[in-house]
């Protein structure tokens, strides 16, 4: 109860801002409209004006809060939640690769880094060219992926997970290794007394000793699935999906459109990883390591 | 076993070593040049002794019992265990390893903990729950099976381990600095409990310690070794008495050996310069 206080106060002073900034941003265009009409506008006018444009350069808040409503909760209330003017169904559109390419990306990632762990030869190979497939700007490779699959006739969702798991199991890779490898020397020099075989030192030691990790992986590899996602319906000729209605939005200027879809990204992400955080609570709690 | 330990002779019974090295040589080759950790050891240990090794840092204490575990390979001379070689003697499960630190799993209860070798080497799912009970009663932790290493002290971590050691019923005990991590009065009272459950046991014990009273207290015989090379300069058999209360580090003759100990210590230094 103690943190709603600092967090109530940081919101305000985020929104305060906000709207100061739509003021500033958005005050040119409501001057040069009223000097072609020969208006004299006093600053209550003004500012009121700045924030009720259809295209603002920034969208106030409530612009925003509006928008979002009217293409989630209003679409709900009107039976049409699944209908292409619902952010709800080009949020599902975005989740269901989302989810797909984080799964793919989680797996291929836990399968690398035991690998990794185990192998001395991938240890020395594998790693290096993960770093690398990281360094390619994704925007620069995500067309190429979803022409080159459109080619052979696959395309929907599976070019948008694909291109999710691409991102996604980068960070699985990285934290997974330093989980198999985190017991020290002589926790596993103790299962060398017992003569246990390496799957039992897998099993018993090394993989409930990379659960921490794991989950950190997890939360990194979800928000960067989704990005994978949104930049993958990009190139798709913006029909479907919330990275369609940021296009969208763009190729019409309807900044409204494009803050709103920003936001139900985030809200989407913040849920998602919330969700890990969740199971990553009780997992651990049940696994006796939370104190 | 009260007094020195039995010399071969008449009317004396020989028995057969449980650990025998000879001539014992380990040369670890490091960036910096070999290290010679272990250089011409010597060392028989019969059934039911209890051994400390005592000597400054990096003389050897560890690598041995590394070499007795099969953890670690010697590059020269012989040692076997239980007449088998180290590598054998694991596999028979002849040694119970702790080491300095608990090395409890966080995520398993003590009880869990303890079963863990007992799931590794396949025992049977009931042996175990019996296993687990007799050796936590045997390390006085009855009734703490269903905690988290976190809701122990530390002294009852190093317990449990030295349960877990015990739950597969190897006769050989190799303990690295069990207590170095502890205060001095739960260590009294571990060297005490350790002494009871050793006379109760009969095990064979291997037992590393910085500390000269804890090395006199527990042992039929202490060797002292110096480094660069790690040997043995000392071995010193014990007079006391089995039977050791804790005040008998009051007495003289536990203070003679005590001394002993310290000239050996001593003597091993003044090749250092
Ligand atoms: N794996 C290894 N590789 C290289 N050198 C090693 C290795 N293990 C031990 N040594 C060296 O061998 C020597 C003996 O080490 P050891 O750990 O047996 O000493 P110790 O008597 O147990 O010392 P301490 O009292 O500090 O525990 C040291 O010089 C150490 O640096
Ligand atoms: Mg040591």
């Amino acid at each position: 109860m103690r943190s709603v206080l600092p967090i109530l106060t940081v919101v305000m002073a985020i929104l305060a801002l906000w709207y100061g900034a739509a003021v500033m941003l958005n005050r040119q265009w409501t001057l040069d409209q009223a000097a072609r009409a020969g208006q004299d506008l006093t600053i209550a006018q003004i500012v009121a004006d700045t924030m009720a444009q259809d295209r603002p350069k920034l969208p106030a808040p409530h612009q925003v809060g509006a928008e979002l409503w009217n293409t989630t909760g209003a679409m709900v209330l009107e039976g049409r939640a699944f209908t292409r003017r619902s952010l709800i169904w080009h949020g599902w559109v975005t989740l269901s690769a989302t989810l797909v390419g984080f799964g793919i990306g989680t797996g291929l990632g836990i399968l690398l880094a035991v690998g990794i762990v185990h192998n001395r030869a991938m240890d020395m190979s594998v790693m290096p060219w993960a770093i690398a497939s990281q360094t390619i700007p994704i925007l620069a490779i995500a067309p190429m992926i979803i022409v080159v699959l459109n080619s052979v006739g696959i395309s929907g969702l599976l070019p948008k997970a694909i291109i999710s798991a691409y991102l996604s199991f980068f960070p699985v890779v990285v934290g997974m290794v330093a989980g198999l490898r985190s017991p020290d020397r002589m926790q596993l020099d103790l299962l060398r007394t017992y003569s246990a075989s390496p799957s039992q030192a897998f099993w018993k030691l090394r993989w409930p000793s990379s659960m921490p990790y794991l989950f950190t992986s997890l939360k990194v590899g979800m928000a960067a699935s989704l990005v994978g996602a949104i930049v993958g319906e990009l190139p798709t000729g913006a029909v479907r999906g919330l990275g369609a209605r940021l296009l969208a939005g763009s190729y019409y200027g309807q900044t409204v459109q494009i803050w709103s879809a920003l936001f139900a990204a985030a809200i989407l992400a913040a849920t998602l990883v919330g969700i890990i955080g969740l199971i990553q609570r009780i997992t651990l709690k049940r696994m006796g390591m939370a104190r | 076993m009260a007094g020195p330990v039995a010399r071969p002779g008449k009317g004396t019974i020989v028995k057969s070593a449980v650990i025998k090295a000879d001539h014992l040589d380990l040369v670890f080759q490091t960036n910096d040049g070999p290290v010679h950790a272990l250089s011409d050891v010597s060392l028989s240990i019969e059934k039911g002794e209890f051994v400390s090794f005592i000597g400054p840092s990096g003389c050897g204490k560890t690598t041995f019992l590394r070499c007795v575990a099969a953890l670690e390979h010697p590059t020269g001379g012989s040692l076997s265990v239980n007449g088998m070689t180290p590598d054998a003697a694991r596999q028979a499960r002849s040694y119970g390893y702790v080491f300095q630190a608990a090395g409890l799993y966080p995520w398993r209860t003590i009880a869990k903990n303890i079963k863990l070798p007992l799931e590794i080497m396949g025992f049977p799912r009931a042996e175990q729950e019996e296993r687990v009970a007799r050796v936590l009663e045997l390390v006085d932790l009855k009734g703490f099976g269903n905690k988290y290493p976190w809701q122990l002290s530390g002294g009852m971590q190093q317990r449990a381990s030295i349960a877990r050691a015990l739950a597969f019923d190897a006769d050989i005990l190799l303990m690295d600095e069990p207590f170095g991590a502890l205060d001095e009065i739960v260590r009294d009272h571990l060297n005490e409990q350790l002494l009871a459950l050793w006379a109760r046991t009969g095990k064979t014990c291997l037992f590393v310690t910085h500390s000269i009273p804890e090395a006199v207290y527990l042992s039929t015989r202490i060797v002292v070794m110096s480094p660069r090379p790690g040997r043995i300069t000392d071995v010193i058999e014990s007079p006391l008495p089995k039977d050791r209360p804790l005040d008998i580090r009051d007495t003289a003759q536990f203070l003679e050996v005590a001394h002993r100990v310290r000239e050996g210590l001593r003597a091993g230094h003044a090749y250092d310069d």
